[in-house]
């Protein structure tokens, strides 16, 4: 372990958090799933988040992508402040769609569209006109390596083909950050590693912040830095030089 | 992107399949409607095809349809006597059950005078009756033909002609007989009853001075309400105009049946509203994973309400275009009439709209409620 990355890369955070603290249930039922973690993400940054089931890693994940609003501390995207005590935007789902890319665990495709329009449809949303749209999603795909299967419908791909899909679809409209949980988990290790490659790829290209979820040792070494949850508590675990 | 399209085109057997289901639902529906028009119009049929502005019937009496009426055929020369009035016609009727071939048919017996009022008003095929006995001429309902023989009371009858249009406020088809031979069917008695009356002394009314109903046809320049102010002031009559005749029929014959009929079609349109509601919350059900990663990549609500209305109005619309053309192509197989109006499919469709409309909003309630962290849960 060496000094905090804070003044590493660039004094400008993606992602930026203090004392965020997040609980469910109350009195005896109580879960304390984030206690007072504080967190800052930089551009071109891939960061690992390990720990044991239940350390709340699910949990981070879903606060920073503004799908579960926290109980106190701060949060700042881009530069824009979004949790401060409460949240300081009304519409978090546009906030979504123009900053944030998931990709999960279970690739979550839109089961009645083929691959190319699974990535054109969030294009679709963002605006762009239907040309357009599948022009940069064939891109994209291609990009992943699985442009020849554009026209598949979800059932009929492979999971790695599928997972890379998804991965299409959250980088189609250039998220600064890109939050995944187990994007891995359900790849042999040579896909593992592509998918890496890619995520690591992007977050060069777009200047994004990528954090990875991950139980998977054998991406350990392509991480920037490797945080580790306990009971809510968040720890920078290891720092590789990359 | 259309989302609702391309979710329908990925589970189209299944989407199908639902459409079926309901337009049978919805055709059953468009049946009842149908029914409800069929019944109002056979029971104002007679009346129209008579088309007589003044009926004259038994004093206190509402008849001759909704009670039975009778008054001596010589008030047909005094209402002629009326100014105003151009033609007239004694009418009886009766329903009557007779055998023929291997199948009991119920009928409805007209008499009248030949060339006068009470008449069928078109003939189809054949000839109208001149007078002569033993002939009739029956609705094309009876699905009895020129040349058949049939059996009424004592006598039989050759049909010499076909109309259409004559049917009772029951529903029953029209048989037209003369004037005398209806009379004669009417009040003759099979033998061991006459036997009995004559045994009892009972004497039998002579039936020639009879009938069920005068009617008559004003000029056009004449009021009918001031010729049945006249005829009420004669005592032993009652008068009305052919649309109090409608009245009647419709107040007193049919009202049960017709508000039975119109219960049934509410309560069958409530039913498809439940149905519906509960296709398209299990629609929503079962695409709640989608419906929470739309919420996740950004999404608005007004896309995830659109997949949802848009799928229920297809497959109301759909479900309804199908029972209309089911119910259109079979509605000659009903025993009674049906009556597709035009008008009432507009407006089913619009209750379909509206039904579609109120049921997504159970589904939209749920799918607007969905966790977008659900699709994260693995
Ligand atoms: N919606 C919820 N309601 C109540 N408790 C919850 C909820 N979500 C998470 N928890 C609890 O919060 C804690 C952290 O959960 P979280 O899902 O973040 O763990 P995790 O680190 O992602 O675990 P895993 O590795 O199994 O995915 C757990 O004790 C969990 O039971
Ligand atoms: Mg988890």
């Amino acid at each position: 372990m060496t000094q905090a990355p804070t003044t590493l890369i660039s004094p400008d955070p993606l992602i930026s958090i203090r004392d965020l603290s997040k609980h469910f249930g109350e009195g005896s039922a109580r879960v304390d799933a984030l206690r007072s973690v504080s967190l800052d993400i930089f551009p071109e940054q891939v960061i690992g988040l390990l720990g044991p089931s239940g350390s709340g890693k699910s949990t981070l994940l879903n606060v920073i992508g503004c799908i579960l609003e926290p109980n106190s501390g701060r949060m700042e995207l881009d530069g824009e402040s979004v949790y401060d005590g409460h949240w300081l935007r009304p519409n978090l789902r546009q906030l979504r769609l123009e900053k944030i890319g998931f990709i999960f665990q279970a690739h979550n495709l839109m089961p009645f569209l083929s691959s190319i329009d699974n990535v054109a449809l969030v294009l679709d949303l963002a605006g762009y006109n239907a040309i357009e749209a599948r022009k940069r999603a064939a891109e994209l795909l291609d990009y992943l390596e699985v442009g020849n299967r554009a026209d598949a419908m979800p059932a009929s791909l492979s999971g790695g083909e599928a997972q890379r899909v998804a991965i299409a679809r959250a980088l189609a409209n250039k998220p600064r950050i890109v939050l995944a949980d187990e994007p891995t988990a359900a790849l042999d290790s040579e896909r593992a590693g592509i998918v890496m490659d890619l995520l690591r790829k992007l977050a060069i290209d777009q200047k994004a912040a990528v954090i990875v979820v991950t139980h998977d040792e054998k991406i350990y070494d392509r991480l920037d830095y490797i945080y580790q949850l306990r009971d809510g508590v968040l720890d920078i675990e290891s720092q590789e030089d990359s | 992107m259309n989302l609702a399209y391309r979710d329908v085109r990925h589970s189209l057997g299944r989407f199908i399949v639902t459409c079926l289901g309901l337009s049978l639902l919805l055709g059953v529906v468009l049946a009842m409607i149908g029914i409800y028009r069929g019944l109002i119009a056979d029971a104002l049929e007679l009346v129209e095809t008579i088309d007589a502005q003044i009926w004259i019937v038994e004093d206190g009496k509402r008849g001759p349809f909704a009670e039975s009426s009778r008054i001596p055929l010589d008030t047909k020369d005094a209402v002629a006597r009326i100014p105003g009035v151009v033609a007239t016609g004694a009418v009886t009727f009766q329903s009557v059950e007779t055998q023929y071939g291997q199948s009991k048919r119920r009928m409805y017996v007209i008499g009248y005078q030949p060339g006068q009022l009470g008449g069928p008003k078109h003939i189809i095929s054949g000839r109208g009756l001149t007078g002569r006995n033993f002939e009739a001429v029956v609705d094309h309902r009876t699905r009895l033909g020129v040349g058949n023989q049939i059996q009424l009371g004592r006598n039989t009858y050759s049909i010499v002609g076909v109309t259409k249009n004559a049917v009772s406020s029951g529903g029953e088809p029209a048989i037209y007989l003369s004037l005398d031979d209806a009379q004669k069917m009417q009040f003759d008695l099979s033998p061991p009853a006459t036997r009995r009356e004559r045994a009892r002394g009972t004497a039998i009314a002579s039936s020639g001075s009879t009938v069920s109903a005068v009617v008559a046809r004003i000029s056009p320049n004449a009021s009918a309400e001031h010729i049945v102010q006249t005829i009420r002031r004669w005592k032993h009559f009652s008068a009305m105009t052919e649309e109090d005749q409608g009245k009647i029929l419709l107040q007193s014959v049919v009202e049960k049946a017709r508000k039975q009929i119109g219960m049934f079609t509410a309560i069958l349109i409530m039913v498809s509203a439940v149905i519906i509601a509960l296709i398209i919350h299990t629609m929503t059900m079962d695409k709640i994973r989608e419906i929470a990663t739309l919420k996740l990549i950004g999404a608005p609500d007004r896309v995830i309400v659109a997949l949802i209305v848009q799928q229920a109005l297809s497959m109301g619309l759909i479900s309804f275009g199908l029972g209309g053309v089911l119910i259109f192509n079979i509605q000659n197989v009903f025993p009674k009439r049906l009556i597709l109006q035009p008008t009432d499919g507009l407006g089913l469709a619009g209750v379909v709209v509206i039904i579609c409309l109120l049921a997504s909003v159970y589904g939209v309630f749920t799918a607007l409620k969905v966790d977008p962290a659900k699709a994260l849960a693995g």
